[in-house]
């Protein structure tokens, strides 16, 4: 094994730290993702515009310019929510927004408007007449697209998405910035502190591409159990 | 006991953007008729059966699903829609439909696809769904292609599938939109074989179709649409043998 110089238990933990905002924020994009593509595609104009609006801004401003926005402006914004509830409804509630919180609300926030086009685009490829015999056969809204939108617009969703998730797994590295103790900040106080920066960087990498190989496999999985009764090369 | 009639539609018009493309329609069935619906592409016959379970909405006129009248409103653009969407979930339940692709769900085993509606739908419980499915699937001769996706199996084959999906539904109408259209030639025959038993045991159905001699001799009531209107209206004997119209009359000119 390679000597970590007593970082290994910290590196680790950072991994741990690394992979939890990670899924988080994944979960979070996934959810505005599917919102924002059901709004884009609604005929309510209001929700129309404001999923358009969000995409607009969120895929136009830098993720760390985004990032840091949030870190010290969520705080303040925070801050005066929390007196004036308490001064207008004598409600007592305050939320500390440290860098986990921030990292997970910035890249969920940012991947749910690349997610949003990805979805809103699987859901346009869906067969016209899928949903038409589901009409037909009395489905209400909610069970067409729980039954029949959903699965037929994953098999369209699942590449693009699998690639939002290797650059959403990427991006959180960005969280170290603004002060959260991921692999990418332990690996950087360690290598300043040991002056060795090939020690550690080296191994983080090796986790990065480790967590993205494995991510491929499962991608590859879902895609597989998700094209099931489509025939393959056409014909 | 009195049949109520399966289906009455009066007086059906619809308009799309500035083009009326059915020009005051009506329909009224008996228990057991089997009405084609004939007339050139772009006749309106095809739109007239889409109106019926309402995948179109009439521009007016009134639709009657045994005896229970279809309820319009007025929305806010001033277009007329169903005024209650439950109702309109309930009698598409009662009419299934039958479509020129199959659409049947590509994503569902064809026995998923022929228990989907009744268990969700009709709210059968699953393992009496499943016993339904398997009687329909023997009775349209695809019964040992249950567990294959549509994808696997020829037009012919998923055609029947969807007779199956709709049979499930115990309907108390059938409604084809030119099922063997998009059938290779030697497929219609197997599919047309299956809608004429059903016509013999007397289902209600209502099918558009360019197939003269099913329409010929399968259906108790013919009817050509020409340009959104019903042309010629009756039995196949007197509508094939001795049209009134002229232009049923070129309709069924030889053109060679």
């Amino acid at each position: 094994m390679i000597d970590l110089k007593g970082y290994g238990p910290a590196l680790a933990e950072g991994a741990v730290v690394t992979i939890e905002l990670a899924l988080l924020s994944l979960l979070l994009a996934l959810v505005l993702g599917l919102a924002g593509a059901v709004a884009k595609l609604s005929r309510n104009r209001l929700a129309k515009g404001i999923a358009t609006t969000y995409t607009t801004i969120i895929r136009g401003v830098p993720d760390l310019v985004m990032m840091m926005l949030f870190y010290y402006g969520g705080q303040v914004a925070v801050n005066m929510l929390s007196d004036w509830l308490y001064i207008q409804f004598q409600i007592d509630w305050f939320l500390q927004f440290d860098p986990f919180i921030s990292g997970v609300l910035t890249i969920g926030l940012i991947f749910g408007a690349y997610m949003a086009e990805t979805f809103r685009g699987a859901f346009l490829a869906v067969e016209a007449g899928q949903i038409e015999a589901a009409r037909a056969y009395g489905f209400s809204r909610w069970h067409t697209f729980r039954r029949i939108m959903v699965p037929q617009m994953l098999r369209h969703a699942l590449p693009g998405l699998g690639n939002n998730w290797q650059v959403l797994l990427k991006t959180t590295a960005l969280v170290s910035i603004i002060g959260l103790t991921d692999m990418v900040r332990v690996a950087e106080e360690a290598a300043k502190a040991e002056r060795s920066p090939f020690l550690f960087f080296i191994p983080v990498a090796a986790v990065y591409l480790a967590l993205t190989a494995v991510s491929e496999l499962f991608i590859k999985w879902l895609n597989r159990r998700a094209n099931v009764g489509v025939v393959q090369g056409g014909g | 006991m009195a049949d109520i009639a399966p289906l009455i539609c009066r007086d059906i018009h619809k308009t799309f953007d500035q083009n009326e493309v059915l020009k005051g329609i009506s329909l009224e069935t008996r228990k057991g008729d089997v009405v084609s619906l004939i007339g050139s592409s772009g006749s309106g016959k095809s739109t007239f059966l889409r109106c019926i379970n309402l995948l179109e909405t009439p521009t007016s006129g009134d639709i009657i699903v045994q005896g229970d009248p279809i309820r319009f409103k007025t929305d806010r653009r001033g277009e007329r829609v169903p005024a209650d969407n439950r109702q309109v979930e309930q009698i598409r339940a009662k009419l299934s439909m039958v479509f020129q692709g199959f659409n049947l769900w590509s994503h569902m085993t064809v026995l998923e696809n022929v228990i989907e509606a009744p268990i969700h739908v009709l709210k059968v419980p699953r393992k009496e769904a499943i016993e339904r499915a398997e009687a329909y699937l023997y009775k349209v001769g695809i019964y040992e292609r249950k567990d294959y996706y549509p994808a696997q199996m020829s037009g012919g084959q998923q055609q029947r599938a969807a007779i199956a999906r709709a049979l499930a539904m115990e309907p108390d109408v059938m409604l084809f939109d030119e099922p063997t259209s998009a059938l290779d030639p030697e497929l219609v025959g197997e599919v047309l074989r299956v809608m004429q038993g059903l016509a013999e045991e007397g289902r209600t159905m209502i099918v558009v179709t360019h197939e003269m001699a099913f329409a010929r001799d399968v259906s108790t009531q013919v009817l050509f649409l020409h340009q959104g209107v019903i042309e010629e209206q009756g039995s196949p004997d007197k509508v094939f043998d001795n049209p009134d119209s002229e232009r049923m009359q070129q309709f069924l000119a030889p053109r060679f």
